[in-house]
């Protein structure tokens, strides 16, 4: 059949023929087949926008948790302490002075530093009061070794030099509490990729579920398609393509933020350096950067919520389809 | 073109609907199919849409088996196919032009190839004026129009009507139905489910009964 035939040679079966010939050129421009701008397509942006927001805040606090934990166990692990005690017949002044002596020649040593007898009476200051004469009681002086970066001093060797020279000195390394701040460094750890697992199975079901509902409003335009003569693979791609889109805007909206709100804490955070309560933060959280892996792997998440979603209406799609044939 | 095999259609595990159909449709054809309600039209006009699979029998369609049929080879046979739904089907985000162009969108055909004709075609069915509306502001009449013009604008050989004149008054039924014979005249095998006796006595076509679940053909 031809259109173009019918025209000139057929009646014409409405009376009503007469378009003025300026309709070709006001024709609008094409609509495109999955509406853009749907209240459905709207609420999925949100609900994509907020999931990747919240899935964004736990990726970046996890990483700021597993980071502090490797902090504090490198902290407490760069440092050890020697304690001379006093004893009858020997002078304190003396072995302590000697045990620096052992600890600076030690290879892999940055720093030793003995704490002064004022300083040491402000360790027990808490427990015994103020005003105390260390010379009366039989206080152990302290000697803070710091370890160089990199390096890893044998102890054995320094407690053996120790203990010839200085036999009422012992060396602590910190190896106890260097265990328990693993233990609780890596609970931490396993907290935070817990629950970034679960937020991050709550983000994709919720968006999965969300499309679908968004999905069920195209319905009648998956069934038109189909009965046009698209073939499955066109139909599937139009929405695919849709919402990989939409949700890249909403995935886009929310990481956003997210990436918006790190980079305020991280700015704060250099603000407040030096203040008492940046200090505490400081100490608790590090610098509270997440650095370039950060702000990666939330660039990272806003993709991957995209391909959720695109996913999830190609999938419904190709149900729909299934259901219709 | 078409050709019914002893087919029989049931929904899951309920009766046959449809049984021992035997007919076959040839081109340039026009007929009826009609039937009290409930009687399988619908489920009939799905069959040969290639949207429904029968649970028996044999279905050819353009030569082709159609139980042979990738999805994209049935697909390919819809498109020699054009429907007009009841409840007319368009799009509303989508002006008249672009819901009657959508099966040339669909061929991957460009807008500037198909422009003039998909119009030439509206002016023809009467909606020369309107080709800028959105379905929801459209008429009965209009829509069923539009309906019908995106039915036939990719030249399909044969067309599908299910109850076009069920949701307009008689005046526009008769219209309507002009345009179909004029469009039959051109070439196109049409087949019009109704159960409008009216309107099946205004045009001397043949007939197919559908009668619990059993088609008798008049010719």
């Amino acid at each position: 059949m031809s259109m173009t035939e019918p025209v000139e040679t057929m009646a014409e079966p409405w009376d009503e023929f007469d378009a003025p010939p300026s309709v070709v050129r006001t024709l609008p421009g094409a609509a495109p087949i999955v509406p853009k701008d749907s209240i459905a397509g709207r609420s999925l942006a949100v609900v994509v926008a907020i999931m990747t927001f919240l899935a964004s805040l736990t990726t970046g606090a996890a990483m700021l948790v597993v980071s502090a934990a490797s902090d504090w166990q490198s902290d407490v692990g760069r440092e050890v302490t020697i304690q001379v005690r006093p004893a009858p017949g020997r002078n304190i002044d003396a072995d302590v002075r000697a045990a620096c002596d052992i600890a600076r020649a030690a290879p892999g040593i940055a720093e030793v530093r003995a704490f002064t007898k004022e300083e040491s009476a402000r360790l027990v200051e808490p427990w015994l009061g103020a005003g105390l004469a260390l010379d009366d009681l039989p206080i152990p002086r302290l000697i803070v070794v710091k370890i160089a970066a990199g390096m890893r001093p044998d102890f054995a060797s320094l407690r053996q030099a120790l203990a010839a020279r200085v036999p009422t000195s012992s060396l602590d390394d910190h190896r106890r509490w260097i265990d328990r701040m693993r233990t609780m460094a890596e609970t931490a750890v396993i907290a935070c990729v817990a629950v970034l697992a679960l937020v991050w199975a709550v983000t994709v079901l919720s968006v999965t579920f969300a499309t679908r509902g968004t999905m069920a409003a195209n319905r009648p335009i998956v069934e038109v398609l189909h009965y046009v003569g698209a073939t499955d693979s066109f139909i599937s791609s139009q929405f695919q393509r849709h919402f990989l889109i939409l949700g890249f805007k909403g995935g886009a909206i929310g990481g956003g933020v997210a990436i918006l709100l790190f980079a305020v804490a991280e700015a704060a955070n250099g603000w407040l350096a030096g203040t008492p309560g940046g200090d505490e933060i400081a100490g608790l959280f590090g610098n509270l950067s997440i650095g370039i892996a950060g702000y990666l792997a939330i660039l990272l998440q806003i993709v991957f919520m995209a391909l959720v979603t695109a996913f999830a209406s190609r999938r419904t799609v190709n149900r729909t389809l299934e259901a219709i044939d | 073109m078409i050709r019914f095999e002893n087919v029989g259609l049931r929904y899951g595990l309920g009766p046959e609907v449809l049984r021992d159909l035997n007919f076959g449709i040839s081109g340039h054809s026009f007929q009826f199919l009609t039937g009290p309600s409930g009687a399988g039209k619908t489920s009939l006009l799905r069959l040969m849409l290639l949207s429904l699979r029968p649970t028996r029998g044999l279905i050819s369609m353009f030569d082709h088996d159609t139980a042979s049929l990738s999805k994209d080879g049935r697909a390919n046979l819809r498109r020699r196919i054009g429907i007009v739904f009841q409840d007319f089907r368009l799009l509303d985000h989508m002006s008249t032009y672009e819901n009657v162009a959508l099966p040339l969108r669909v061929l991957g055909k460009e807008e500037s190839d198909y422009r003039a004709e998909v119009v030439e075609l509206l002016q023809w069915v009467g909606l020369g004026d309107r080709i800028g509306a959105l379905p929801p502001v459209l008429s009965g009449g209009e829509k069923q129009r539009a309906a019908i013009a995106r039915a036939v604008i990719a030249r399909p050989q044969l067309l599908l009507a299910d109850e076009p004149t069920g949701n307009v008054d008689p005046n526009l039924g008769q219209r309507l139905l002009r345009l179909f014979i004029e469009l039959n005249k051109s070439g196109t095998a049409v087949i019009i489910a109704t159960h409008d006796i009216a309107l099946m006595d205004e045009y001397d076509a043949r007939r197919l009964v559908l009668h619990e679940g059993r088609l008798h053909v008049y010719d």
